[in-house]
C-alpha cells in the first residue's frame, strides 16, 4: 500500500515537471492521472489496490461513528432508568485479529461502542475479555462484534 | 446563513453538555467501578468531542477564523479516551477491586487467577 501511495505522489510530481505548473491544482490533475495509471498497471502490483484499502477505511470509520451514538444512548438509557436492574458481566471474546495493531484497533473500538469495555487481552492475544453493562445474550453480543467490527478491520488489512 | 450557523453550534454544545451531564450522573448512580467506566469512558468522550466541535464551528463559521488544533484535540480524544477507560478497568480488576454483586457471569477471574499464580503475586 504505501509503494502505490509514493508511486502515486511521484507520478504527480512528474507531471507537475512536465507541465511546468506547480500549483495544488497541477498536482491534484496529477494525481488523478497517477491514479488512472496504476488502476490500469494494477495486475503488475502484488497486493491489492491501494483504493480499496483507503475505501475499507473511510467505512470503518462511519461504522464506528454510528456506533458510538447509539452506544451513548444506550449509555443514557442504563443512567436515566429509575431503578438500576441491568445485569453486568465479563465475557471472553475470541478473536481472529493476529497483529498488534488489528487488536489494539479493535479493543479501542469496542471500548467506545454500546455497552462493553475491554477489561483484559490475554497473553497469547488470542481472547479479549469484555466488560458488559447488560448483557442480553452473550453469544448475541459476541456475534455483533463479529460482524460489524472484525469484518470491518479484516477487510482494511487485508493484503 | 448565520441563523443555520447558529442551530448548528447551539445543536453541538447542547448534545455534548446533555452527554457530560449524563456522565455525571452515572458516576453517582452506578453501583461499581466497572459500570461507571462505561459511563466515564464513552460520554464523556462523546460529550467533550461534541462541545469541541461546537467551539470549532463558533470559531469558523461567525469569526471566520479557522483552527486545526481543535480539530487534533479532538482527533487525541478520540484516541487517548478509551485506552484510558481500559487501562483504569484492568488495574482496578487485577488490584482486587470485585464487581457490583449483581454480575451475572465472570469469565475473567479464572484468567486473572492463572495469571497471577505464573507470575508468582499473590
Amino acid at each position: 500500500m504505501a509503494f502505490q501511495v509514493m508511486l502515486n505522489f511521484i507520478l504527480a510530481l512528474v507531471w507537475m515537471f512536465l507541465s511546468s505548473n506547480f500549483t495544488a491544482a497541477g498536482f491534484l490533475v496529477g494525481f488523478i492521472l497517477g491514479v488512472i495509471l496504476i488502476i490500469i498497471m494494477r495486475r503488475f502490483f502484488t497486493t491489492r489496490l491501494y483504493l480499496a484499502r483507503v475505501w475499507a477505511i473511510i467505512k470503518l470509520t462511519l461504522i464506528f461513528l454510528k456506533e458510538l451514538i447509539l452506544a451513548n444512548i444506550q449509555v443514557l438509557k442504563v443512567v436515566l432508568r429509575p431503578e438500576l436492574d441491568m445485569q453486568p458481566a465479563f465475557f471472553a471474546y475470541p478473536t481472529v485479529l493476529t497483529r498488534d495493531w488489528e487488536i489494539t484497533l479493535l479493543s479501542s473500538l469496542i471500548t467506545l461502542t454500546p455497552g462493553t469495555v475491554v477489561v483484559h487481552v490475554s497473553d497469547d492475544a488470542k481472547v479479549l475479555y469484555v466488560h458488559a453493562i447488560d448483557i442480553g445474550d452473550v453469544d448475541e453480543a459476541i456475534a455483533a462484534i463479529r460482524d460489524s467490527f472484525e469484518k470491518a478491520i479484516l477487510e482494511v488489512s487485508k493484503s | 446563513m448565520t441563523i443555520l450557523a447558529n442551530s448548528l453550534i447551539i445543536f453541538f454544545i447542547s448534545i455534548g453538555v446533555l452527554f457530560i451531564v449524563v456522565t455525571a450522573i452515572g458516576l453517582i448512580r452506578l453501583p461499581d467501578l466497572y459500570t461507571r467506566a462505561h459511563a466515564a469512558s464513552k460520554s464523556a468522550t462523546l460529550g467533550v468531542m461534541c462541545v469541541l466541535i461546537g467551539v470549532f464551528f463558533h470559531f469558523w463559521l461567525i469569526e471566520d477564523h479557522f483552527n486545526p488544533r481543535i480539530l487534533l484535540g479532538i482527533l487525541f480524544l478520540f484516541i487517548t479516551g478509551p485506552v484510558g477507560g481500559h487501562i483504569m478497568t484492568r488495574s482496578s480488576y487485577i488490584a482486587g477491586v470485585k464487581p457490583w454483586k449483581g454480575t451475572v457471569r465472570d469469565d475473567l477471574a479464572p484468567e486473572i487467577e492463572r495469571m497471577k499464580k505464573e507470575q508468582g503475586i499473590k
